[in-house]
């Protein structure tokens, strides 16, 4: 029966050309518009540490000795307050992170140096955020607690210096210090670069900066404090006039902590600890509001931080309104090829097909024209998001069509134009055998 | 024009009325937004910097600064820069307008509040406001004799004297008037946190700030007489000497010291066009979406309207045979699609506000004014008479004699 519907279908399509077109044309571009936006929202909402992030928690206390004028701690940490609590050793992976702007050379390379970003950070970075490697493997803690001159750089990097050769041994020159190579990241995309966010609840729905690329340079923490001190920039301070560049003491916050709590005792003992922290830090006069601690886990922490652009958001809605209307537009073309076909529809009905049999048929009609639109829809799709790669905005490398998306494609044109053929075909299914023969 | 007949006539075709309604209400809407946000995007990327756009000149050097002789290195760079045929000012800046990264304090009136009055941004350096260009409305600008270094103001900041510390500002008009509304500013002390006392000596028209939190606030910004020599430096010279003068100045800050990194090198103009990339291309994309729902909804309109006459052929004829000219059933097509319009507008102008609503709350939009609406209604009505008018001369041109047959 379906073979025949398909045949009846595919001949009824061929009848009136252009109203087919503007059907499959009307569907094509709704599913290629909401499709191109739900991708980008897709692609920058993500998780991006599927099986993990549940695991992997933001800690703040309120290094503040004045009640500012936020309900929220700051966003980062002030020196002190992270180096003790990274002291305390209560989780099972930790790491503090800093990024700074560092002038880079290699002596094993003609390029002149450059200008990049460095991340000084504990051993367990690597470990916690399931960093790939390529060649060579990260430092230990032995070289965080020694200050090591040892130094992990990205792909790119490896790529620009060393023509993507194992560079494994080879020294950097750091501002005024040479490090040596331990290893070469596999390349690294992470979307987005989820473990240097903070500070979104500021940006008015801008964001798109943490979609940009990952730090070039990775050095241990203390090591690094060494090399660029100096060149620190700080996320904000609470009194004026810092010695510019150097942070360590300073009444400024600049450090992230990212731990570890593998299960949920571990998690509610780490947050007891932090706020019994925040409170012996209050009685020595330090810390002015000890509740205002925070453990957010991965997604909460990006979540608060709003981390995909308003835009894009925007866009998103904007586009499922225009599939909406698309939407209509059908429902209205498919009623009048429906109901246009009364005669036909009557003389089948009098020679014994139910209505069901009609019903069927129409939706067959009105899931033909959605899959012959979900595929030129993929088209718009795809050009869509070459479209968006072309744009100059930090994620436009990440636009690309997933498996998953795809497959929602070819499902949200199909459910589309049934939902549109539905109506229709209810109506169609309605007419009176008698009423359409007596006029014939 | 009777219009009840035409009423009762749709009456008995609810559906498709219902359907050309429904489109029509969801274009208005949306389309009465998509424009807004549209102008609210073309408002924000023109907004007025106050600074010479078409003369300015950003250079940026990385690493001058963490040297003991950096005020000596840094003045050696401006003579030399200043030496440049075609410079017209020259000046050692801490930020640039739209330049993104910003230094920003709490503004309070008295050191006793215990929030902020309001969050500006500061610019140092020698010279700043006369490279710039900002126009002066009240007082006057900062003189070189102002000024104090910033490793000064450092040292007697940590040991508590007042004497090293910068005393006077000059701020903005939207500055001055958010601080003491209706008043004049001269004369005024404000303070930075609760610390530093400052007097304002200075109001100029506008000035903005590097990065823009809120649209509202952002000509919030103060220029204090503090020097620095952070070796990012703005070269004003005339618009045709742009490119020219950029090269020779980054040819001689490289004869000077050539182990430094250039990080920035660009035309002023071309700052302002980067910062608002993102609104140039989300407003391409609206007027994008708009242009293309309108077509749709015409395309929607024009298979209803032929399908309709098809199926009303009959009816035609009949009034054509009982003396209706073909002006009068072009007319009962235009109306009717006028009359549909009309209550598509309606409800989608009460859509239109509520999809306000909504925007307001998530992307802290203003309101929709107005005319807005009006001016929606009124596209919709010429769209839904350009779209019918095809189907209605064909259904014009049916002949009288269809009455008598069985269609």
């Amino acid at each position: 029966m379906f073979g025949y519907y398909l045949d009846l279908a595919l001949r009824s399509l061929k009848r009136n050309k252009v109203l087919t077109a503007l059907m499959v044309l009307a569907i094509a571009v709704g599913i290629g518009a909401s499709m191109t936006t739900l991708t980008v929202l897709h692609l920058l909402s993500g998780d991006p540490l599927p099986g993990r992030s549940q695991h992997l928690f933001y800690a703040q206390v309120d290094g503040n000795p004045n009640p500012g004028d936020f309900k929220e701690p700051l966003d980062m940490l002030d020196y002190q307050s992270a180096m003790d609590l990274w002291s305390t050793h209560k989780a099972d992976r930790q790491a503090i992170l800093n990024t700074s702007d560092i002038k880079l050379r290699s002596p094993e390379s003609k390029l002149p140096p450059l200008l990049l970003q460095m991340m000084s950070t504990h051993t367990d970075f690597f470990a916690m955020f399931d960093v790939p490697f390529q060649y060579g493997g990260p430092w230990t803690a032995q070289d965080d607690a020694s200050r090591s001159r040892v130094v992990v750089i990205s792909s790119d990097l490896n790529q620009k210096l060393f023509g993507g050769t194992n560079s494994v041994g080879k020294t950097l020159r750091l501002r005024d210090t040479d490090a040596r190579i331990i290893g070469v990241l596999a390349p690294w995309r992470p979307s987005p670069v989820f473990y240097t966010v903070a500070g979104g609840r500021f940006s008015a729905g801008q964001t798109s900066g943490f979609y940009g690329k990952t730090q070039d340079v990775f050095v241990p923490f203390l090591s690094g404090l060494d090399i660029n001190d100096g060149n620190f920039s700080q996320f904000t301070c609470w009194s004026s006039a810092p010695n510019p560049g150097h942070l360590i003491n300073s009444p400024c916050v600049w450090l992230i902590l990212w731990v570890q709590l593998n299960d949920s005792s571990k998690v509610a003992e780490y947050k007891r600890m932090l706020d019994g922290y925040a409170a012996a830090q209050h009685q020595l006069g330090r810390v002015a509001r000890p509740q205002n601690t925070r453990l957010r886990d991965l997604m909460s922490w990006l979540d608060f931080n709003g981390v995909v652009p308003s835009d894009v958001r925007l866009q998103t809605w904007l586009a499922f309104a225009f599939l909406a209307i698309c939407l209509f537009n059908t429902i209205g073309l498919l009623l009048a090829k429906f109901l246009r076909r009364a005669g036909e529809i009557g003389v089948r009905r009098a020679l014994g097909a139910t209505r069901g049999a009609i019903f069927a048929q129409c939706l067959v009609e009105a899931g033909v024209v959605g899959l012959v639109g979900g595929i030129l829809g993929l088209f718009f799709t795809l050009g869509g998001l070459a479209v968006v790669r072309s744009q100059p905005v930090e994620f436009a490398d990440l636009a690309h069509l997933d498996s998953s998306m795809f497959i929602i494609t070819f499902a949200l044109a199909l459910l589309t134009s049934l939902l549109a053929g539905l109506l229709p075909a209810i109506r169609a299914s309605r007419v009176a055998p008698g009423l359409q023969l007596k006029t014939l | 024009m009777e219009i009840f007949p035409i009423l009762s006539t749709l009456r008995r075709h609810k559906t498709t009325a219902l359907l050309v309604i429904l489109e029509i209400a969801l274009t208005c809407a949306i389309v009465c937004n998509a424009v807004f946000l549209v102008t609210q995007r073309i408002e924000r990327i023109n907004m007025p910097s106050g600074v010479a756009e078409q003369e300015l000149i950003q250079v940026a050097m990385a690493d001058i600064g963490k040297t003991t002789d950096e005020h000596a290195r840094s003045l050696q760079d401006l003579a030399a820069l200043r030496a440049i045929p075609g410079v017209k000012e020259v000046a050692s800046v801490n930020q640039v307008p739209f330049g993104r990264s910003s230094n920003n304090s709490g503004i309070k009136i008295d050191p006793k509040q215990k929030l902020s009055t309001l969050n500006a941004t500061n610019y140092y350096g020698v010279n700043v406001a006369q490279t710039l260009g900002v126009q002066l409305v009240a007082g006057r600008l900062l003189q070189e004799s102002d000024y104090v270094t910033m490793d000064d103001a450092k040292k007697a900041f940590i040991s508590g004297k007042t004497e090293g510390l910068p005393h006077i500002v000059v701020i903005t008009q939207d500055m001055a008037e958010r601080m003491w509304p209706g008043q004049s500013a001269l004369g005024k002390q404000l303070w930075m946190g609760s610390d530093m006392p400052l007097q304002v000596v200075g109001v100029v028209k506008n000035l903005v700030r590097p990065s823009i939190w809120k649209d509202a606030e952002a000509q919030y910004s103060m220029m204090i007489p503090i020097g620095v020599d952070d070796g990012q430096y703005i070269i004003r010279t005339s618009p045709a000497d742009r490119e020219r003068v950029r090269d020779a100045a980054l040819e001689t800050l490289k004869k000077n010291n050539p182990h430094r990194i250039v990080w920035k090198k660009e035309l002023w103009t071309d700052v302002r066009a980067k910062y608002f990339q993102g609104d140039r291309a989300m407003t391409g994309l609206l007027i994008g979406v708009c242009v293309a729902l309108l077509v749709v909804t015409a395309l929607g309109i024009v298979g209803l309207g032929s399908f309709w006459v098809a199926q009303r052929r009959r009816q035609i004829g009949v009034r054509r045979a009982l003396g209706a000219t073909r002006g009068h059933i072009l007319r009962y097509f235009q109306t009717e699609n006028f009359l549909l319009a009309t209550i598509g507008i309606v409800i989608g102008m009460a859509l239109a506000y509520g999809i306000n609503v909504f925007l307001m709350s998530k992307y802290e939009l203003p309101r929709l004014p107005g005319f807005y609406l009006p001016i929606g209604a009124v596209a919709l009505w010429l769209i839904g008479q350009a779209a019918v008018l095809g189907p209605a001369m064909r259904a014009a041109a049916v002949p009288p004699v269809v009455a008598t047959r069985s269609v």
